[in-house]
């Protein structure tokens, strides 16, 4: 039998020649994250702890995106502590306020590598697999562990294998694939197991809509979302600067706890209804409600071909009167990107607000909360009650056409439906 | 160091009760993320039992559905819980991360299917971490959940990862 591309993952990092799901392993770190939420605190505790360094300062990657830009004293002294800390440790990659979302920044800037095992305080680190790398959240007590050791225990998961079939159609978009995954299989789905995207449809994904699906992995939850490393992720590595990559997937007659066939063809733009991940309905079943709230942006859809889909959809019209249309570029560099091609003017024409690259309304921080009774529909991965802002609220998800269409009419709409009269 | 985290296994408690999906943002809500725990505590599930957090006690057991901890990365979850004297969490199933920082911060959780249908708010339930058995004297019901691989219960044993680590800190290569 075969090794899934977790437990290939795993066994290279635990250096044996091979592991099998069930068994408990412990791993060599390649790469630790931490954002600004935790780092401070993570390095003060490994302090306490008697650890004068981490483990090696070239695998620690520290991001300050959630509370940006820093909305409190309390947050800016916070960043001020990351910052001593980053000096004092000798930590060489270090991404400040207003650089972007680690999500984005990982991958953009080079760090991540097919085939390694990335650890990050942020549940979404889910995200690095479309890159063919095993990210998986940590909390900060395993992250000290982490850095003072390079090493953690690891549990090797059962992989649940999706085949991915047929072409997307029209309006259609990857977050309406695992928005469709997470209702059709539950937001359990894949607890505790990995979640590997195959067949010819996976292999047709661009890495903007690959890092979508990874990000969401952990919604259904998945420890890992895994696409191959093939020529889209060796195009990808090169465009950014960096080295190409080797191909990386499952071996041959690996062995899945679960195999489920996903026709892409069949499938509509997707809404996930408050307050669960896996309330989803297809949008004609909740078009029409009305909405306060539109928002475009997070390590779910903030990129560039996110910010394009919804100027698309938008085509030169305004959004509808009294609608907050908020956009959050997932990284400075996307914000250079949309400024350069123009889509940034055609969106703040449109009437959007453009927030600083970062975290704040998704994780309900800070920049774009919701009252008491207040419905607001994002491209971002959670709808949790409370979320974003008050507990009255209610979150709706969806692709960025979706959401574009919401706020060019004011209330949940089909992408498919608001087509410009060219005529 | 001394460590006084109890590693007795057995629990004894007044259940408060949770149904499916209770999520992360619930138990921690990001609006009081850079607070002290003496904050954070005062926060936990009030979206959905607001009474909770002024009225748990020490000792008492938390019962809930599919999903426990769902959401984000958070250890503040966990260590809020713990915070407030929770003694261990019972769920049908835990998100992954949640049970792992659960583990962490050395909160004992059990996975018991069945176990939401079988405890009401206010009844007292035992259970026995080693052997995963989880019972309500109040109706006579028994049932067997899944006990934590013997891995896991070495850091809950241990009073949590750190602790491991204060124990054998790493030496040098």
């Amino acid at each position: 039998m075969g090794m899934s591309m977790a437990e290939r993952i795993l066994a290279r990092a635990a250096n044996e020649e091979r592991v099998e799901a069930g068994q408990f392993v412990v791993a060599d770190i390649d790469l630790a994250l931490l954002h600004d939420i935790f780092a401070a605190g993570v390095f003060d505790t490994l302090n306490d702890v008697g650890i004068e360094g981490v483990f090696d300062p070239d695998k620690a990657v520290v991001v300050i995106d959630h509370f940006v830009p820093a909305p409190s004293a309390e947050a800016a002294a916070v960043h001020e502590r990351i910052r001593a800390h980053v000096a004092r440790l000798g930590i060489t990659s270090f991404y400040d306020a207003g650089d972007g979302i680690c999500h984005q920044l990982l991958p953009e800037r080079g760090h991540i590598r097919p085939g390694t095992l990335v650890v990050g305080t942020d549940s979404h680190t889910t995200t690095y697999g479309a890159l063919g790398a095993g990210g998986a959240g940590i909390g900060t007590s395993d992250m000290v562990y982490a850095l003072a050791t390079g090493k953690l225990w690891f549990r090797v998961p059962e992989t649940m294998r999706f085949e991915l079939t047929g072409e997307l159609m029209d309006q259609v978009s990857w977050k309406d694939v695992i928005l469709h995954l997470a209702g059709r299989l539950g937001a359990d789905a894949a607890q505790y197991m990995a979640m590997e995207f195959g067949g010819p449809g996976a292999a047709r994904a661009d890495m903007s809509s690959r890092l979508t699906v990874s990000n969401m992995a952990v919604e259904m939850g998945a420890k890992f979302g895994l696409f191959a490393a093939d020529e889209v992720t060796d195009k990808y590595l090169r465009d950014q600067g960096g080295e190409g990559c080797d191909p990386f997937g499952p071996e041959i007659d690996a062995n899945y706890a679960a195999v489920h066939d996903v026709q892409l063809s069949d499938l509509s733009p997707q809404v996930a209804l408050p307050h669960e991940i896996d309330n989803v309905s297809p949008v004609e079943e909740v078009a029409g409600l009305k909405v306060n709230q539109c928002f475009l942006g997070s390590c779910t859809n903030g990129r560039i071909e996110d910010l394009h889909a919804a100027a698309e959809v938008l085509d030169g019209r305004k959004i509808a009167p009294g609608i907050r249309f908020l956009v959050s570029p997932a990284s400075r560099r996307v914000l250079q990107e949309a400024t350069r091609s123009g889509v940034l003017t055609s969106l703040i024409e449109a009437g959007a607000t453009i927030l600083a690259p970062g975290c704040g309304p998704c994780f309900g921080g800070h920049g774009g909360l919701l009252g008491p009774g207040e419905r607001c529909i994002g491209t971002h991965n959670r709808n949790f009650i409370g979320r974003m802002g008050s507990s009255q609220a209610e979150i709706y998800l969806a692709s960025p056409a979706t959401v574009a269409a919401s706020a060019l009419t004011g209330h949940i709409a089909d992408p498919r439906e608001v087509r410009p009269d060219h005529g | 160091m001394a460590d006084t985290t109890p590693t007795d296994e057995k629990f004894r408690g007044k259940v408060w009760r949770f149904d499916d999906d209770i999520s992360t943002d619930v138990l921690s809500p990001g609006a009081f993320a850079l607070d002290p725990v003496e904050v954070r505590m005062l926060h936990v599930l009030e979206s959905v039992n607001p009474a909770f957090a002024a009225e748990v006690e020490s000792g008492d057991v938390v019962v809930a559905g599919r999903n426990f901890g769902c959401g984000s990365s958070r250890e503040t979850a966990p260590e809020n819980l713990k915070a407030l004297g929770v003694a261990c969490v019972v769920a049908e199933s835990f998100a992954r991360i949640f049970m792992r920082n659960a583990v962490a911060v050395g909160l004992p959780v059990v996975v018991c299917s069945g176990v939401h249908g079988v405890f009401d708010d206010g009844d007292t339930a035992e259970v026995d971490l080693a052997s995963g058995l989880v019972h309500n004297p109040g109706t006579g019901t028994q049932l067997r959940g899944d006990p934590l691989p013997e891995e896991m219960r070495e850091i809950l044993h241990a009073g949590g990862i750190l602790a491991l680590l204060r124990n054998s800190p790493p030496g040098p290569d």
